[in-house]
This record gives structure tokens, sequence and C-alpha cells, in this order.
């Protein structure tokens, strides 16, 4: 046994996953107060989905099962793709995307620690791109539906694929950001679609206040040292300052940075998918370039680009580019350059 | 009020200091005999100076300094020295070295003393002084202290720092040796400073030993050192990160501290270069904590090549579900093969393990890339670069990330939440990079003695071809003299041959005789002839 | 249609002329390759890849002519670097099965043994044995290389190979292997 001969006691992967999982809580919960007990069928089943893939996987590739799928990141996985999809959608949507997330993205690419992209965006990107009509039917907030999707009417949908005496328009609507964009293709300004009922004080109704408990537990994982403020910040200051920009230069036409903030996967992408270690750069500066890489991107693809909300996409395009950007922000070494030389 | 420096990382592990720290520094028994390894510094070993049966008294030169960056090793105590034989060491290796075993004669009797005044002797003579007196750095990295001591070429020595951080968990030798012993401590930093003239003298005692940091206080008034008492933060005590602290400058690397105009010694070699001195006592012995799982955890003042198993002994002996023991601290020790072992110059302290202790690491796991290492490695490095860099044997890349800066302080392993040994693949990676380098060298070497014996041989059959040309000539002049007269063939030329066949013949025999004698099969000589 | 046809047939030679400039003003001159592939072999200078030395094996992998699998004393190591600089696929010494890495061994004379007749002195590639006619052999063994020529070439056979014995100063730590397949 070589030295050290003593470790930092309670320093554990699964500790750190655990902690995270612990910060989304907040934010489950006030999805579930706002749109309804479907939230929880998404998390399980991608939790479910996640287990037994990572279990086949590592059975396949000769690992031992119990040690690493102790670990929680299959589990995380899976909850972050939940989260980012719509929860009123068949279960096999959930399941092929945490499956491919899983196996495909993650031990394909050579297991924990090894992947180059981010699993959980690439089972979205999966997804938005092969069934892009399912990943339009998001829940309408409870408070402005007349039929409240209860957990029975869930299950139900999830596995049959009808609500029974309810048409599914009537449960779901657009996301404020489609909403907008739809609203801007049809030569509204951005004041006039923001009075529509669906928009509460600077986001989504229900959204803006889920977006604040991602924000707060992401300051929950800064506090407990799991993440580095670089990533966050770099991504929603440049978001913020882009969105500015814009709307500085016509508000009728771009959206305040306020409300870009909070809507979409902004906050939950800045402290929970961005951050993620194995996917984003070790190097501090590293971790600034890619937080304004992906937040300029995020900004292009939700107001120039063709899709709604572009989280997923500029994360993986600059997981791409995180190798590069190690390289190259290498941080000075210990009697290397100086001042005094 | 100095203004101290921050350098960055570094790790708060336990410090278990009062275990040994409550009780004072105690004595030990004379052992029936030491055992004097001959390699107890970095650089050249000593050269043995007797021969088995030879007399030795306390403190006399028993090992001559080898070269520039060397030290004298002295006998720890009166006896007769029984054998000059490979013995177990305290190494991670394991293997033998070099010792030279004096049984004790229990009298302990010293040669005589001969101090120096150091204030009217030449500075060269002191260093040599120190050289003779085997004085090398005991804060573990036992570096010659007479080369440290020696401005060279470099001008205006700006700072002596004395290191008494000790930032070990578990250690409290130098601790102890401040508290009980300043006084003599601060004449040793006189004579150093005499030596080196620097502008300041600091003394950087971790803040977590209030009463050294009092006793050094009090045994510095009426001089102009500085005690600075530096943050607890592991590895402080490092030299260049209290070089860093004290100073705010950075060694650059690859340099030593001299190169910035400072120079950095342990308060415990202070100590052996007062005693040397002032007292002509060469370096026999030395503070020794043990700790951990020992009944009676303590320091103790021992000689130089007692068995540590008379230690653990002393200090109780280790409770039953000791399951190794650890020389050094648990961030950088390593652990003891064989308690037969002498204590060195290098061991500062004896940590007998248990699992209770010291459990054992959880099995690892790959890398997250959570850059944890890299927030708490004090030399700013990337650990986590360099782990898959040696790792993947990548050596060039290694290289290139400056794995040769690292101080392999632990740190790293330390925090790591996949529980990898992150410090084992840098080892690993250092040893093979320094056996590829002196592999490229060995075979340029060999490259060039090729072409050289090419040359050689080359000249040579220029020189034989014109040799062969005038005997040619002479031979045909003297061949048409003897057909004229009918001499026979040289003889000189048959008997030569026929000597050789004999020669081969004996040698034959021989071979076939010791192998008839041992009953092993006998090997066939090669019979071709010798040109 | 036509402007396409000329469009392309533009391409190609503008493209062309780029190549054919490129490979005249940028030519190499000798092959770098040798000088590379030398630098990776040990100099051991025995003759065990088939080539009257290093230099000459350097030549021929350089060029091609022989697999660069051939050096036993550079082992699986040098083996892999003449693949790569070379860029074909890595064979281990010894065709499929591979010979594993042989420790460092030096010669040995028996001093019993020697009748000092020079003739290990003559083969011995870098001057590795001290000694004259009738005069006491000797292998300096820092300078031994391990090429195994002057065994067979003593008429005696006093010659042995001895292997390096590691010591505390060329000592080295060991590769650190984490049994992960059997962790749970």
């Amino acid at each position: 046994m070589s030295s050290p001969h003593i470790l930092t006691p309670g320093s554990k992967v699964s500790t750190i996953m655990l902690l995270v999982l612990a910060a989304l809580v907040p934010a489950i919960a006030t999805y579930y107060f706002f749109f309804g007990p479907a939230i929880l069928v998404n998390l399980t089943l991608a939790s479910a989905t996640a287990l037994a893939a990572e279990a086949m996987m590592l059975k396949l590739r000769d690992y031992p099962v119990k040690f690493f799928l102790a670990d929680g990141s299959a589990i995380l996985t899976g909850w972050l793709l939940a989260l980012s999809i719509t929860p009123l959608a068949p279960w096999w949507l959930i399941v092929v995307g945490t499956g491919f997330a899983i196996i495909v993205a993650k031990h394909l690419y050579g297991g924990l620690g090894n992947n180059l992209f981010n699993p959980a965006m690439v089972g979205f990107a999966v997804l938005m791109i092969s069934f892009p009509a399912y990943m339009t039917h998001w829940p309408t907030p409870l408070m402005l539906t007349q039929h409240p999707v209860g957990l029975a009417e869930a299950l139900q949908y999830y596995f049959s694929g009808t609500l029974q005496g309810v048409n599914l328009d009537a449960v779901t609507m657009a996301t404020p950001l489609d909403t907008l964009k739809t609203g801007l293709n049809l030569q509204h300004t951005v004041g006039e679609v923001k009075h529509m009922p669906i928009y509460g004080n600077f986001g989504g109704k229900g959204g803006e206040v889920v977006a604040t408990m991602y924000l707060l537990g992401g300051l929950f994982l800064l506090r407990q040292r799991i993440i580095s403020w670089h990533t966050p910040v770099s991504f929603l200051a440049t978001l913020a300052l882009v969105a500015a920009i814009f709307y500085g230069i016509d508000p009728n036409r771009y959206a305040s940075p306020m409300f870009h903030l909070f809507t979409g996967g902004a906050m939950l992408g800045a402290f929970f998918i961005a951050t993620d270690y194995v996917t984003g750069p070790t190097t501090p500066k590293g971790k600034l370039i890619f937080g304004t890489g992906v937040g300029i991107l995020e900004y292009m693809i939700r107001v120039f680009g063709g899709y709604p909300d572009g989280v997923a996409f500029s994360i993986l395009i600059m997981n791409a580019a995180v190798p590069l950007i190690d390289a190259y922000t290498q941080p000075r070494v210990f009697g290397h350059n100086t001042k005094t030389e | 009020m100095r203004k101290l420096h921050k350098f960055h990382g570094g790790v708060h592990p336990p410090q278990h200091k009062t275990e040994s720290s409550c009780l004072p520094i105690a004595a030990m028994p004379l052992p029936k005999r030491v055992i004097v390894p001959l390699r107890q510094h970095i650089g050249a070993p000593a050269k043995v100076h007797l021969k088995v049966g030879d007399h030795v008294l306390k403190g006399e030169l028993i090992g001559v300094a080898d070269g520039y960056i060397s030290a004298a090793v002295h006998a720890p105590t009166s006896g007769t020295v029984s054998a000059v034989d490979l013995h177990a060491v305290p190494h991670p290796s394991g293997l033998p070295d070099l010792c030279i075993t004096i049984d004790a004669d229990g009298e302990d009797r010293w040669i005589e003393h001969q101090p120096i005044d150091y204030r009217t002797a030449a500075p060269d003579a002191v260093r040599t002084a120190l050289r003779d007196a085997g004085i090398v750095g005991l804060g573990g990295a036992v570096f010659p202290t007479y080369v440290k001591l020696n401005p060279g070429r470099q001008t205006g020595i700006k700072t002596l720092v004395l290191n008494g951080a000790e930032c070990e968990p578990w250690i409290t030798s130098d601790d102890l040796l401040m508290r009980e012993r300043a006084a003599e401590i601060v004449e040793g930093i006189r004579i150093m400073a005499h030596l080196m003239q620097p502008e300041e003298v600091l003394i950087g005692i971790e803040d977590n030993k209030p009463e050294a940091i009092a006793a050094m206080r009090a045994a510095c008034q009426g001089t102009n050192f500085e005690v600075a008492a530096v943050p607890t933060l592991y590895p402080g005590g490092g030299e260049k990160q209290l070089i860093k602290v004290l100073t705010g400058k950075e060694v650059p690397s690859g340099q030593r501290p001299i190169n910035i105009g400072v120079v950095c010694s342990n308060t415990a070699t202070a100590y052996t270069v007062h005693r040397a001195i002032n007292h002509g006592e060469p370096v026999i012995s030395r503070i020794v904590t043990v700790t951990g799982n020992v009944q009676k955890p303590q320091n103790f003042e021992v000689l130089i090549g007692t068995p540590i198993e008379e230690i653990v002994r002393r200090a109780g002996g280790a409770i039953a579900d000791t399951s190794h023991y650890i020389v050094g601290g648990p961030m950088m020790g390593f652990d003891l093969t064989n308690l037969d072992a002498p204590l060195t110059k290098a061991v500062n302290c004896i940590i007998a393990a248990s699992s209770a202790l010291f459990p054992p690491a959880p099995p690892a796991m790959p890398c997250i890339r959570c850059g944890q290492c890299a927030q708490a490695c004090p030399c700013n490095l990337q650990p986590q670069e360099l782990y898959w860099f040696s790792q993947s044997r990548n050596f060039d890349k290694a290289r290139a990330y400056n794995l040769f800066d690292c101080i392999e302080c632990g740190c790293c392993s330390y925090v790591c939440p996949s529980h990898i040994p992150l410090v084992s693949f840098y080892r690993f990676a250092k040893s093979e990079i320094n056996m590829q380098d002196r592999e490229k060298i060995a075979a340029d070497q060999a490259k060039e003695h090729f072409e050289f014996k090419k040359q050689r041989e080359e000249r040579e059959k220029q020189e034989k071809a014109a040799r062969m040309a005038e005997k040619a000539a002479a031979a045909a002049a003297a061949k048409a003299a003897a057909a004229a007269s009918g001499e026979a063939e040289d003889p000189e030329a048959a008997a030569k041959k026929a000597a050789i066949q004999a020669a081969v013949e004996r040698a034959k025999a021989k071979k076939a005789e010791t192998a008839a004698a041992t009953n092993e099969p006998a090997e066939t000589a090669n019979t071709t002839e010798p040109s | 249609m036509l402007t396409a046809i000329l469009v392309m047939v533009l391409l190609g030679v503008v493209l062309g002329a780029t190549l054919g400039f490129a490979s005249i003003k940028f030519k190499v001159e000798g092959n770098p390759l040798v000088e590379k592939v030398e630098a990776a072999l040990p100099q051991t200078q025995c003759g065990q890849c088939g080539f009257a030395g290093c230099k000459p094996y350097a030549e021929a992998v350089a060029s091609g002519r022989v697999a660069p699998n051939l050096c036993v004393p550079g082992g699986d190591n040098v083996a892999k670097s003449l693949a790569e600089l070379l860029g074909v696929e890595f064979q281990p010494v010894g065709g499929a099965e591979g010979v594993g890495p042989k420790p460092k061994m030096v010669a040995f004379i028996d001093e019993n043994t020697c009748i000092g007749c020079t003739a290990c002195i003559k083969v011995c590639p870098v001057d590795a044995i001290l000694g004259s006619s009738k005069l006491m052999h000797t292998i300096l063994a820092d300078r031994c290389t391990g090429c195994e020529l002057c065994v067979p070439a003593c008429p005696v056979d006093c010659i042995t190979m001895e292997p390096v014995k590691a010591d505390l100063a060329t000592w080295k730590w060991r590769y650190p292997v984490i049994e992960l397949k059997k962790a749970a």
C-alpha cells in the first residue's frame, strides 16, 4: 500500500450523486404542485430504465454490477432527462430516451467517467429529433386548466396513449418559449404575446417558480462545493447579457433577459447539466469559456433557430469542444512563469 | 506582524498530534547493536572507512563523504564492528543496503570532541566540518546541509527560512524539540546565518504548536530572528510552499531556493549544526515520534542504527491488532517491510497502524473528472491529466504536463472521491521516465563506443595493411634469399599453434573435472580456433 | 452544365498545380525517418535482428524492407515505437506469441577459466571488455549492453550472462493495478 494512507472521510462518488439528487427535490416538489403528479411517473420510469440499462451494460462489459449501480450516476441521468421532457408522454418515450442515454451515450463511450457527451442531453436530442410531436405535449399549469391531470389519469395516458373523457389538447399547451416563438412568427410583439394567460411575472406561470427552485438547488450545490461557480455564472451571465443586448435593440421582437433566464431549461441546465463533471472542462478558465459558449448558443437557438429551447443542443456542441478547451486553458503551475523570474 | 501569503490548494487531515505531544522527549537505553547504513542522504553513499573487527568510539568516523553531494557517517556508540554487509533498511522497496553493524560494548565512550569557533574560522572550514559531521536535512529530504549553506556564486541571500512547520499529521518530533531545546536551535540558526549572511531570518511554525512558538520566540529574544506562525494547512511544511507563504516568492520549477535568494532548512537540522560546531558532536542521534497503535505514544531521542523494533517496544509495544508500520507520516510515509531495519537520519516518525486507525482504501472507481484533485494540489498541477497520462503510459505528455513538479504530497489522492491511488501512478511514471532517460543516455554512449570502435578498427586495418605491404616486400626478399639457402618454414608459428591447442585442452579438462565433481553435465567447449 | 465542367476542370488544375509546387518546394532531403527509427533503437549493436548494427537495421526498417519487430533487446516497447513511426500495425517481437521483456543482462567473465585470448575483445561492439593478450580479461559492466556476442566467441566458454540486480538506486515503483472487476 502506498502513501497516502488516509483519505478524506466520507468522500465518495455516491455521496456526490445523492447530494445532486437531493438538490433536485425542491424543484420536483414544486413541479408536482404546479403541473400535477405526472412528473413522478416520469421520474420513476426513468430511474427504473436507467438502473436496468446500466445493470445490463455492466454485466455485458464484465464489471461488478452492484458496485457501480450503487454510485447513483445512472439514476441522476434518468432524473435529468425526465425533468427535461414533458411528463405527458407515452411510456416508451422516456424509456427510449433513458435507454439510449445510458447504453449508447454512456457505456458505448466507455462507461462512467469516459463519455464525451452528456448522456441525458444525448437522450433528449434523440427524442427531440425522432419524436418531435410527442415532445410538444407539455402539461398546462394546473391553475389554468379545467381538467387537472391526476395520477391515475397520467398513468393511464402513459400506458394506453389515451386520456379518459378528455381531449389531449385540453390538458396540454405550448410552453412559454414555444408560445413566444409562434407569436413572434405571427408578427406579434413580445408585449402582446406576454399578455397571454400562460405567462406569469417573468416567465411562464408555474414554470418560473420551478426555475427558481432549480436556482435554489443550484445554490445549495455551490454551498456544498459540489459544483463550482464558473459554469453556472458564465452561462447565465452570457445568456442574460446577449438577451439584454437584443432586448435593448428591439424590445418588441426580443424578450427580456429575466424571461430568458427563468424559462425553458436555463436554470436546470446551468446548475445541473452543464456542470456535469464528466463532460465538462476541468480547468476554471475552461469552465468559463464553456459556460459562455453554451449561453451564446442557447440564445441563438432559442431566438434564431428552429427549436423553442436549445439547452440540450448547445451543451452537446460545447461538449465536443471540451478536450480542446481543456488543452488550451491549463492553469499556471507553481514555479512556472513567475513574475519574479 | 508579518504579511503571510497563501499557496493554492492544501487539505486539512485530522491532526492526531496530541497523542504523542503530551510526554517530553524520552531517552532510550543503549541498544545491544547498531546497524548504520552508509546511504542515509541524497547523493553518493558514504565510503566505508574501516573493516570488520575494528573497535570504534562513539562519534568516530565510519563512513567518509564521497564526492560533493555526500555526507559522512559516524558510529552512534562505542563498540566493535561485527559486519559490513547488506542489511534491511527502511525503504519502500524493501531492498537491503550496505550497512556497518557495530556490537555495542556498553561503555558508550566518546571520541575527543573538537568544536570550532565559527566566528573566527573560515566559512569553508565550517562547511567542511558540517560535511564531516554528517549534517543532513532532518526534515525528511536528508540533503547534505553543507551544500545548501554554500552560496557559491550567488550573492545577496535575502532570506534564511527555518522550517518548523511539521505539517504532516501524527508527527511531533520537531514540535517537542522546539519546546525543549529552543535555545540550542537558535544557536544553530546563528551559525547558519553567519555562513549565509541573509538579510532576514524567518522561522515558520504552524499555529497548531503554540508552545513551540512561544519557546522559540523566547529563545529569539535579543536576535533579529522572526518567528512567524503560519496557518495550519497541509502541506505547509513543504519547502516551496513554506517559502511562498513566508516570502511570497515561488521557487522556479527545476531550480533550488538559493536561485531566488532563499535558503530553507529544518529546525532539527539547526540543532545538529549547533551540536556539531559548538560541541564537536557529529550526527549520531535524532528525535523520533512513535505513535499510532502503541501503548505509550511519545517522542524518543534515539541513536541512529537502533533497530526500529526496539524503539516500538520502548513505547510500550504495539497493540495486538497492529497490522503494519508506517515510516514517516500518513500522507507521505511508506510501509516498513522489516521491523529489524535500523533508524536512519531520514526517519522522523514511526506509526503503528491498524485497520481501525488507518482503514484500508475502498476499491478505486474510474475517474469522474470532478477536479477536486486539481483544487487540492499545492503545486497548481492538474492531477487528473497526469493520472490519465501515467495510467496509459503516455510519458511524453505526462512530462509536458509538469509531472516532475509534483512533490508527491498526497493531497490529490486524499480528496479523490473515486479513491484512485493517484500518487502511486505518478511515482510509477516518474521512475519509468527516469529509467527511460538513463537508458537513452546509455544507448547514446553505446552508440558512441560503437562508432569509435568502428573507426579504430578501420585505422588498425589501414595500419595493418601498411605493415603487411612492408612485410610482404621484406618476405619476398627473404624468400628469395631463403630459396637460395633452403631453410624450412618459420618454426615459431608452429610452436605457437601447439601452445594454444594445449591451453584449450587444459581448459577443457579442468571444466570436465569441476563438472564431474559437482555432478553436472559437462559442457562441450567451443572448438573454434582462436585467430 | 458546361460551366460546371469548366469549374471542375479549373479546380483540378489549380489544386494539382498547388500540390506539385508543394511537393517540390517543401521536399525533405534524405529520409528523416531513419534518424527517428535509429533514435528509438537501444544501440546494443548485437546483430540479433540480422543486421550488422543498429544503423543498418534502422535504414532497412525505414525503407520498409523489413519488419519493425526484429529488435530483441528492445523488446515490445521498441517494436511498438517503430510500428508507430512507420504507421503499420504493431506485431510483438518473435511473432504472434511475442517474447516477454528480457531483464537487462551483463556479461561476466569467469576469471579462473579465462585464457587471455582476446577473442571476445575483438567481437565486442562497444569495447566493453578490458584486457590484452595473455592478460586477464574483464567486462566493464556499465559499458556492456547485453548483446551476447562475446558468449559464443570465447573458446573456453568462460562468459556467462548475469541479470542486473535491482538496487536501491535503480529500483522502480510498480504500475498500480486496480482490481476493478473483482471489486464487487
